[in-house]
């Protein structure tokens, strides 16, 4: 007789069921019997830095920051262009270094934009 | 949990039977698997670096596995100087520690204060605040000398009873887990000492 093909799954699922549950039955009996839990304000905080914990954990950040992120990955990319330009700055025509000066006076011209909106403050 | 007879049990290994009783397993496993905890202060941690590395390899006694948080470590190697600074964040991390814990307290300073007793920044060792198991003197300590601490220290686990009432501390429930964390105050920590705890002998001047 062959057991059901299914058989094999109802056992693995015994023994998944088992084998998590008896670590943890054990641990429970080892408490219940030998062992007396122990707790305290110390030993259940929730940071384990030896550092006392400052104020509440549900604090409001800015949303500020996201701006001046935004602001700074712009002006980061600047930088990544303006590398190749300055490393070929001696052998560009006339045309290229106009295209190049045209570009950075787009992105300078968006920096004061954003610095007189405010954008560059950090509290306001 | 009853003790065996030590000719019955050594008769029956001879047979190829071991026997071993419930103490003797629960020990033996801990003993084996000390965690200390990823911690140093000073010029002696170098040294417990050093001990934990291929050379010295602490790995042969089971206590490689140096843990970054007290919730899973056995073992706080108190390895330097402690400063008055840092004496509350070490009582702290030492109360977070779940029982069983155990303290070894490594050097001139972490037992006495050492070279820097007179510093007026310095703990004059650090068991004025939490129960220390083995001290190791030495300015550092080589590793050979952690290692006998932590053989030591192995040893006095195996010798805990699990039952009875000269049991191990952890399993008495009178026995407290956590210690009070001194506080900052206008001189010095608050209290200097844990006077539940702290008793030094008292030294008789001859003049």
């Amino acid at each position: 007789m062959t057991p059901n093909p299914y058989f094999f799954i109802l056992i693995f699922c015994a023994v998944a069921l088992v084998f998590p549950t008896m670590p943890l039955a054990l641990a429970w009996l080892w408490r219940r019997f030998f062992q007396p839990p122990k707790p305290g304000a110390e030993k259940n905080a929730t940071y384990e830095c030896g550092v006392e914990s400052l104020g509440e954990a549900q604090v409001q950040f800015r949303s500020q920051y996201y701006l001046y992120c935004i602001i700074f990955l712009i002006f980061d990319v600047e930088a990544v262009f303006l590398v190749p330009f300055a490393v070929a700055f001696t052998g560009l025509p006339v045309g290229a270094f106009i295209a190049i000066l045209v570009f950075l006076l787009l992105l300078i011209e968006g920096l004061i934009w954003a610095w007189s909106k405010g954008c560059l403050d950090w509290a306001r | 949990m009853s003790e065996i007879d030590e000719d019955l049990r050594s008769e029956l290994q001879r047979q190829g039977v071991w026997v071993t009783s419930m103490q003797d397993l629960y020990n033996w496993g801990r003993r084996n698997s000390i965690w200390p905890l990823q911690f140093g202060l000073a010029c002696c941690a170098i040294e417990m670096i050093a001990t934990a590395a291929s050379r010295y390899d602490i790995a042969r006694f089971g206590g490689e596995v140096f843990r970054p948080s007290p919730r899973q470590a056995d073992l706080m190697i108190v390895a330097g100087t402690v400063t008055k600074k840092m004496a509350p964040q070490i009582v702290r991390l030492y109360n977070q520690m779940p029982d069983p814990k155990y303290v070894i307290s490594m050097g001139a300073c972490a037992i006495s204060g050492g070279p820097f007793k007179q510093g007026y920044n310095v703990l004059k060792g650090i068991d004025r605040y939490i129960p220390v198991d083995v001290y190791i003197p030495g300015c550092p300590p080589r590793p050979e000398a952690l290692l006998h601490a932590f053989m030591e220290l192995q040893r006095k686990i195996d010798s805990q009873k699990l039952t009875g009432d000269t049991k191990a501390e952890h399993l008495d429930p009178s026995q407290p887990s956590e210690f009070p964390v001194p506080a900052f105050g206008e001189h010095d920590l608050e209290p200097a000492a844990n006077p539940d705890m702290f008793h030094p002998p008292k030294i008789e001047r001859q003049s």
